[in-house]
């Protein structure tokens, strides 16, 4: 299969884009290199589809035909594309809204276990049958409170 | 073959699309609402019947869309696995729909419609149809997709600051399997030039051994990213917990499922020669071990039970990697059991919720005393997923332990001994869940401090006092069908047991799914 230099060349720049923006922090960010990881493969589709020909109707030419398969599927995979970015960027706008940057944030639970990793302390979940230390967890509990709320501002960039 | 009885197949998907047209055109009415979503999945559920009672008589059901020849449009086929996961994830999702009106009559009022929630809880069932029965790649990665996009606004509803964090990970998670899918896809075109799953098999044989092996390992790649196997389980417990209880319950039944679906489908149709046994049964083995260790760690039910979730993945895992006619009967019977049992267990999480306003094992306690129903409730499903005997749990780690002890050689022993350790870890960490929320006590010293739960899981309202002491009959009665259900699976394991096997020697023979595919000719 004989293959257009150019269009690998293009689908290699577009998906080293978008996979670099994937891995940043901020959901806009993601929803670029979403947008071009996706072109990238639409353009994959395309080398798929072997080598270039007149358009694919029927009787509109005798010469030979360019495969309409994976332009179909490149067609579906743009329109998913569209709405599916059109609900990543209301995402990225809400959580804007609420927080004040579209930053990914961490789990606020993950984060809460690692915390009590740090302090050498029994997951909340241990069973402490005879609760001999009531000081202990009733100093505990408010503090771990206070991390939680804060977390959304305190949390990594 | 009665060419119109097979356009039976059509139905779970087309009926469910048009109900959420519906349902969205009804959006003022809440009663017409309702109505319209119940009649719907009770369409669906008695045609995805017909079709596995078809399916096991006459064998698959195909139809070619469009009637187009199945090798260049699109064919929806029902052999026996596919039809038994759609009659099970149907009567699920249906029970699902029954428990949010009731919890929806509870929080909003009985007039409140929910403009938004039941048409797209009908799309989602209408992409769980499609992922189960389409016979084409592409229309697998387009039914994937309208699960996707419906589980999107699901898992985001409401848009409060933890769901939308939550929901974050989740689409990104998501997006990437899309987007790796789509190269899947693409690849396996450029190879061979169909994406058709009964014309692949022959045309993938034919194809040099190393990119026969690289177009399995990127397939298996994105399904498991949808299936939530280890490594690439991270995102499960982080995104399921914070969405409304009925959204979390159909996610943890359905939504992995059709990832390990498309694993099994792939595995046995597509790619019949196993170069990856080591690697699928070393990912199942860690998938069991890891997850249950992670439900042991944690203080949330919610949490807890995201992550027996992603465990008992490992065991469907285990038995697919197996390959063997008993290993996939145990993953298919394995399926069946779990997709009810996860869901129950889910439902009675979100009863305790409100119930206690919380989920914090913490600051649960006494409710056995308290909600004996709703401890009944617990009971039976949990115990059922920590495989005590007699329940359908138990039967399906037994026939996976078979199938692990007759093929023998000792990473299959290694998964046999995982699974066993698991399924005591998974008794660990429920009871531990029972011991804490509904034996001991109620801690005196935090009871003050519930609302504050708030700052972990804002959205969910803590209900007042004279609400909580009753459990409301909608929520309930559901979740009890549910659950009555998932004993009716132990009850009626025989038959269950014969379905599966017989499923399984199909897909292990796998010129019945190809003939159907391919000689209906219209």
């Amino acid at each position: 299969m004989s293959v257009d230099l150019a269009l690998i060349v293009a689908i290699g720049v577009l998906v080293a884009c978008g996979t670099t923006l994937v891995l940043e922090r901020s959901l806009s960010r993601i929803l670029v290199g979403f947008v071009l990881l996706s072109n990238g493969v639409n353009l994959f589709f395309i080398v798929a589809s072997g080598p270039p020909g007149a358009a694919p109707i029927v009787g509109a030419s005798d010469e030979r035909m360019a495969d309409p398969l994976p332009q179909a599927m490149a067609l579906t995979a743009i329109v998913i594309t569209l709405g599916v970015t059109a609900f990543g960027l209301a995402l990225a706008y809400r959580t804007w809204q609420l927080e004040g940057h579209d930053d990914v944030q961490d789990d606020v639970e993950d984060a809460l276990v690692i915390r009590r990793a740090e302090r050498d302390d029994t997951s909340a979940s241990f069973d402490e049958v005879d609760a001999s230390l009531p000081e202990e967890e009733g100093a505990d509990l408010p503090r771990v409170e206070d991390d939680v709320t804060q977390e959304p501002d305190g949390g990594p960039r | 073959m009665n060419h119109l009885a097979s356009q039976l197949v059509l139905v779970p998907v087309i009926v469910p699309l048009l109900g959420a047209g519906l349902c969205l055109a009804f959006g003022r009415s809440a009663r017409a609402q309702r109505i319209i979503s119940i009649l719907t999945l009770t369409i669906v559920v008695v045609a995805a019947s017909a079709l596995l009672w078809r399916a096991d008589q006459f064998g698959p059901q195909a139809v070619n869309v469009g009637g187009w020849p199945a090798d260049l449009g699109i064919s929806l086929v029902a052999d026996r696995l596919s039809a038994l996961l759609l009659v099970v994830s149907t009567i699920v999702t249906l029970t699902v729909l029954l428990y949010s009106f009731g919890q929806g009559i509870v929080e909003f009022g009985r007039d409140t419609p929910l403009s938004v929630f039941h048409p797209t809880f009908l799309v989602l069932s209408a992409g769980v149809s499609a992922a189960f029965l389409s016979a084409d790649l592409f229309n697998l990665f387009v039914g994937f997709e309208i699960l996707l996009a419906a589980s999107y606004v699901l898992i985001t509803l409401g848009g409060t600051e933890a769901r939308v964090r939550a929901g974050t990970i989740y689409v990104i998670v998501s997006l990437i399997s899309s987007v790796l899918f789509l190269i899947s896809i693409a690849a396996v075109y450029a190879a061979t030039g169909t994406v058709n799953l009964a014309a692949l098999p022959e045309r993938i044989a034919a194809l040099p051994e190393p990119l026969q092996l690289v177009l399995q390992l990127m397939l298996l790649l994105t399904f498991s990213i949808k299936a939530a196997v280890f490594p690439l389980s991270a995102w499960l417990p982080d995104s399921y917990p914070t969405a409304p209880a009925p959204v979390t319950a159909v996610f943890a039944g359905l939504l992995t499922k059709v990832g390990i679906y498309a694993i099994i489908r792939v595995q046995t149709t597509v790619f019949p020669e196993q170069p990856l046994r080591t690697l699928l049964l070393t990912a199942a083995i860690l998938t069991m071990v890891v997850g249950i260790l992670g439900a042991v760690a944690q203080s949330d039910i919610k949490r807890l039970l995201s992550f027996t979730l992603v465990s008992h993945i490992g065991y469907m895992l285990f038995g697919i990697a197996l390959a063997s006619e008993a290993g996939y009967a145990g993953a298919i019977f394995y399926v069946v059991h779990h997709i009810t049992v996860q869901t129950a267990l889910f439902l009675v999480a979100g009863l305790i919720e409100y119930r206690s306003g919380t989920t914090q094992l913490d600051r649960l306690g006494g409710l056995a005393r308290a909600a004996p129903v709703l401890a009944l409730l617990f009971f039976i499903p949990a115990m059922n997923l920590a495989g005590i005997p007699p329940f359908s749990g138990f039967l399906g780690k037994l026939a996976l332990i078979q199938a692990g002890t007759e093929a023998g050689d000792w990473l299959a022993y290694t998964g046999v001994a995982a699974g066993l350790a698991t399924s005591l870890l998974t008794l660990y960490a429920v009871a531990k869940a029972w011991n804490r929320a509904f034996w001991q006590p109620r801690d005196e010293n935090i009871e003050n401090d519930v609302p504050s739960t708030g700052a972990l899981h804002p959205g969910h309202r803590t209900m007042t006092e004279d609400k909580v002491l009753r459990l409301p009959r909608g929520m309930a009665l559901p979740t009890l069908a549910l659950v009555t259900f998932s004993v009716a699976l132990t009850v009626a394991a025989g038959p269950l047991v014969g379905v599966s096997q017989r499923a399984a020697a199909e897909l292990v023979d796998r010129t019945p799914y190809i003939d159907a595919v391919l000689g209906d000719v219209p």
